[in-house]
């Protein structure tokens, strides 16, 4: 038995044991094709789950369940002790600003510059902001991701890595305190999947959020978890931290880190 | 035998399914527009964008068909009204059917197409690059942003348009009476003021605010709800085209039934 005192020194001083998403028994289909068949899952504060899984899996369906983007047809999601799945629009949306999702290919709006993009969900949720103070925090953010120079372009001017981090921006401006990302270095060179990984593990210290993180990319998937799922057969097959799934008795499990 | 006709029975029934489900979703997709729309916020300035898109960015081609319209359609009724020595009436029934009917179609068929599949191929596109979850999960209503200020715009843009074509329309008659023969402008628009009743334009009116209702909404249901891939942001605009097109024949179809009972 680990002494209580060792266990304290051990883990880090932002994680704690209290829960910010808990799922329950979630079942998820689309007609015949059931794709989540009870899947169980916690994610402390702080920490930062990966969810691996072959393509089809039902990972990025879960995290579109947690904000509600697809409604269950079973199950209970609780976000911040409030089961998610008993609320109405407004209710949903009182939770929706607290959370934050960045989207595959990053999702930012068409026609907007970035400084829009950043600044239409902001002005929306904080109306007593001036415009001065807008424009300031647009441009903290885009600091913060390290993207100042990008203010005035349009999306269509952007790369795939300053796309990601302009959709980490916007999802940033309104302080979320958990952010879901789904595949955030898919379809990204090394280099870029690497500095997109530690922006993540950045934005963890920095802002104190909780994340699930959704992705193939086991280098990203090492950086930067503290704890890995595995989801098979619409469920969560095996659980654990990179090292511990690494060495796993399941073959199946193994295969991923090969 | 009995396999192909059940089979045969079974997608009959199938199909029918789908269009019940189309017309209840669409129905239900129009109605959330009249309990939005009264409901703040107001997003005043992506409206006043639509209008600048819907209205302004139209007006060329409105030109153009509106002219063409009144250009060809009296230089077509010209031999028919002359054989019967009724060429004066040409002003007067150049009018008459392009304010009563021909523009009132033709600018909203114009606008289905140009309009319509403009607004379905945008949102079916936002809809395919999850830019519409991505405004839903930022707690910001869509269907107010994106549809809302769409279908405002067009109710209120394609009458507009509308009574513009009508006025092109009248010009383009003018110029094809003097391809032929030699008519002051102003007896011209006398003849064409005198022949007008408020009864030809408040009912030709009253429907385009309903071309403009139809058209705005259905290229908003078809962007809203594309499947997934990018093939079905041009099924979206096409089916958008298609159904805008033939809704506004029937809207036309009724409009002229209950001008003819009350009016």
């Amino acid at each position: 038995m680990i002494p209580e005192k060792i266990i304290q020194e051990t883990t880090p001083v932002s994680k704690t044991d209290t829960a910010v998403i808990e799922i329950k028994e979630l079942y998820k289909s689309f007609g015949k094709n059931e794709v989540l068949k009870g899947v169980n899952l916690t994610v402390k504060k702080g920490e930062n789950l990966v969810i691996l899984g072959k393509s089809g899996s039902g990972k990025s369906i879960t995290i579109k369940c947690i904000v509600g983007l697809l409604a269950i047809d079973k199950g209970e999601i609780n976000v911040f002790g409030t089961d998610i799945t008993k609320l109405d629009n407004a209710g949903l949306n009182e939770i929706r600003v607290r959370i934050g999702f960045l989207f595959q290919n990053a999702a930012l709006y068409d026609s907007m510059s970035v400084r829009d993009n950043l600044g239409f969900t902001l002005k929306r949720h904080a109306k007593d902001l001036s415009s001065e103070e807008v424009e300031n925090q647009i441009k903290e953010i885009l600091e913060s991701v390290g993207l100042s120079e990008a203010i005035d372009k349009m999306p269509s001017e952007l790369s795939g890595g300053m796309r990601k981090r302009i959709g980490l921006a916007r999802t940033l401006i309104l302080k979320p305190e958990i952010i879901l990302y789904d595949e955030p270095t898919t379809g990204l060179d090394t280099i870029t999947s690497r500095e997109i990984s530690e922006l993540v593990l950045e934005i963890q210290k920095k802002y104190k959020t909780s994340s699930v993180i959704i992705t193939h990319d086991m280098a990203c998937a090492k950086h930067t978890s503290d704890r890995l799922m595995i989801l098979k057969d619409g469920i969560i097959h095996a659980e654990g931290t990179y090292e511990e799934l690494e060495k796993s008795d399941d073959e199946w499990v193994r295969s991923f880190f090969i | 035998m009995n396999n192909i006709v059940a089979a045969k029975k079974e997608s009959v029934i199938n199909y029918m399914k789908d269009i019940f489900n189309d017309v209840g979703n669409v129905t239900i997709f129009a109605l959330r527009f009249f309990k939005e729309v009264v409901k703040p916020p107001y997003e005043m300035k992506e409206f006043i964008k639509q209008c600048y898109v819907i209205g302004y960015k139209s007006l060329p081609l409105v030109t153009i068909t509106g002219f063409i319209m009144g250009l060809v359609l009296t230089l077509q009724s010209r031999p028919t009204l002359a054989k019967f020595g009724a060429e004066s009436w040409l002003p007067s029934m150049v009018a008459l059917s392009l304010i009563r009917e021909i523009a009132p179609v033709i600018t909203a068929l114009i606008c289905a197409g140009k309009v319509s599949s403009g607004i379905g191929a945008e949102l079916g596109s936002m809809k395919v690059t999850e830019q519409i979850d991505a405004m839903e999960v930022s707690a910001i209503n869509p269907y107010k942003y994106l549809v809302v200020t769409r279908i405002l715009a067009t109710t209120l843009m394609i009458p507009l348009l509308v009574i513009y074509a009508d006025g092109i329309g009248i010009l383009g008659g003018y110029v094809g009476i003097n391809i032929h023969s030699d008519v002051n402008f102003h007896r011209y628009l006398a003849q064409v003021l005198e022949s007008i009743t408020f009864l030809d334009i408040f009912p030709a009116t009253i429907k385009t605010f309903f071309f403009g209702f139809f058209i705005g909404m259905i290229g908003c249901y078809k962007g809203f709800n594309a499947a997934n891939g990018t093939e079905s942001v041009g099924k979206a605009a096409n089916s958008a085209v298609v159904t805008a097109s033939l809704t506004i024949f029937i809207i036309d179809m009724l409009a002229v039934q209950l001008t003819d009972l009350f009016f």
